[in-house]
């Protein structure tokens, strides 16, 4: 990878974006922890304002006047459309088919989508212990469609995930609709992955392909990142750069101490 | 209206909590009884299992405190910074001599089991575990069969802690507990369990709680003891009367990182001080005034109506 001069934004601001743009059209996010949280909030003051974000703590349509700083903040409750329990929340809004999107994060993904937040070794002796679930494995099933923002690595792009926290196209495509068919599943499953170097979708086999590179991001750079043999779209687009006005709701309003885009 | 219920958080901990059982101390982000937690400590409890959906700080310290030898959950973390160090080093075998047996859910699967603890049902059916490793790694998470189709589901079991302490804004003294903002689990964990401990901000007549009893989520009826103790949440949040205080959650990432910091800090801000009077006074009133809601956002009212 050849040195360029500085594009003026960082590869986790550029992924931020990206996956914010990712939501234009939706009408209802369920925003899980970590990086799905500023993505979602971006998405709400750009391309999505009448996105309805749902928070697993027990919120429908937040409107919150700064970044959440977890999942609960008193923020994402003034404002909101509702305020339900947990047991509502998780029954009624995603269980009773009300959510289009769920935004997740992961610590591991395979080629099919699978995802793993539990441990990384062994479950009973485990070499790092990861948060586990939360609401991510019911979100993966229940969820209309699932999109995932993630940074790249060999450590997270693996042949293999170490734990099935949150089930993805499983074995592959055919056996994914089968399963999601014959068990009365709402959801279909991942159609979006957005990491730091650029943007994936699941092709016919239900495996991740990639369809857009990022800004200084290269196609060897992708491979050198991916412990497997990546499938790249014929027509492989270019990833629009951040524009200033995204660029500054990022690092003005949504995080200005730098949280999510060291 | 029963009888008053109103104690101290040291009687109430040293009559309701005892070796061997399991508590729950919940609150979604919102409402966590740091303070009932820290006198748990205190009182150098032992052999709990604690339960919680999202351990959060207060387990960590609690567990560093070395009261508990099992913990059920469904997500570990310090929420928005990281990991929490005291739980990970008797999970990942740093910590040898005080091991922690884990029992891992969903939030779903975990608001499912308080659910049918509170309504005494044998299960609570879910859709969620298909096709992950969370049933092998979890064997009590088990497949069940619908009775009217050939549907199959998981089931979790009912969970009925022996104590449920919540943290809320305003109670009776007789117990008839308000909350508002993020309700998490409370009245679900509260229904739930054999003893309830109700910790609040603000101690309020009875005509209080009868002029809104929409926001009742807890009546006296379950009750065992009011804790008046304001700030007992800090650094969670209480809606309307301080936000979380991120600083310290920060703050904590690098003492969880180290076994010898943690127990330093168990000295000083909790075996150091009698209780959550004196830890607040350290704490300091400019920290407190800085956790303040920048204005207020008051509800409006509703007109409930008098009928004869």
């Amino acid at each position: 990878m050849t040195v360029t001069s500085d594009p003026g934004f960082s590869r986790s601001e550029m992924m931020i974006v990206a996956a914010a743009r990712a939501l234009e059209g939706q009408h209802v996010c369920f925003v899980g922890v970590g990086l799905p949280n500023i993505a979602v909030n971006l998405a709400q003051r750009t391309v999505a304002p009448s996105l309805e974000m749902v928070y697993e703590a027990g919120v429908f349509g937040a409107r919150p006047s700064r970044l959440p700083l977890s999942i609960g903040d008193p923020t994402i409750v003034t404002g909101s459309t509702a305020v339900v329990s947990m047991l509502e929340l998780f029954g009624y809004y995603l269980q009773g088919g009300l959510i289009d999107v769920g935004f997740l994060g992961a610590a591991q993904i395979d080629r099919f989508g699978n995802i793993n937040t539990t441990v990384i070794g062994d479950y009973e002796h485990p070499r790092t212990r990861l948060p586990g679930s939360g609401g991510a494995c019911e979100i993966a099933i229940n969820a209309r469609q699932v999109f995932v923002i993630m940074r790249q690595s060999k450590r997270s792009f693996v042949e293999s995930i170490d734990f099935r926290t949150s089930p993805g196209n499983l074995g592959g495509a055919e056996q994914a609709e089968r399963i999601r068919r014959e068990g009365g599943w709402l959801g279909r499953g991942p159609s979006i992955v957005v990491t730091d170097l650029g943007i994936y979708r699941f092709d016919d086999d239900g495996e991740m392909r990639l369809d857009s590179l990022h800004p200084g991001a290269t196609l060897d750079g992708v491979r050198e990142t991916i412990g497997w043999e990546i499938r790249v779209a014929d027509s492989l687009a270019a990833t629009p750069p951040p524009s200033a006005g995204e660029l500054r709701l990022v690092r003005e309003e949504l995080d200005p101490g730098g949280v999510y885009t060291r | 209206m029963t009888a008053p219920k109103v104690a101290s958080m040291r009687d109430a901990i040293a009559d309701l909590v005892r070796d061997g059982d399991t508590v729950a101390i919940e609150g979604f982000t919102h409402l966590i009884g740091f303070s009932a937690g820290h006198e748990i400590i205190r009182q150098r409890r032992r052999d709990l299992t604690l339960a919680r959906l999202t351990p959060d700080l207060v387990y960590d310290q609690m567990i560093a405190g070395g009261v508990a030898s099992k913990l059920i959950f469904s997500w570990l973390g310090n929420p928005g910074v990281g990991g929490l160090g005291a739980i990970r080093r008797r999970i990942e075998g740093e910590i040898r001599d005080q091991p922690l047996a884990l029992e891992e859910y969903s939030h779903f699967g975990m608001v499912g089991r308080y659910t049918a603890g509170a309504m005494n049902l044998p299960f609570f059916p879910l859709r969620s575990y298909f096709e992950t490793d969370l049933p092998v790694a979890n064997p009590l998470i088990r497949p069940v069969e619908s009775p009217y189709s050939d549907e199959r589901i998981y089931a979790v079991p009912p969970l009925k802690p022996d104590v449920a302490i919540v943290h809320a804004q305003r109670a009776s003294a007789a117990g008839d507990t308000q909350v508002w903002g993020l309700l998490g689990c409370q009245k679900e964990v509260a229904f739930a369990a054999d003893r309830v401990i109700v910790v609040v901000e603000e101690l309020v007549e009875d005509e209080v709680v009868r002029s809104d009893p929409n926001r009742t989520i807890i009546p006296g009826l379950i009750v065992d003891a009011v804790v008046l103790e304001p700030w007992g949440a800090h650094p969670s949040y209480v809606q309307g009367a301080y936000d979380r205080d991120n600083r310290f959650y920060l703050d904590w990432d690098p003492i969880t990182r180290d076994e010898d910091a943690i127990q330093a800090w168990l000295e000083e801000w909790v075996y150091g001080v009698a209780d959550r009077a004196e830890y607040m006074a350290k704490l300091g009133a400019e920290r407190m005034a800085s956790l303040r809601p920048s204005a207020a956002a008051p509800s409006g009212s509703v007109d409930y109506g008098a009928y004869r």
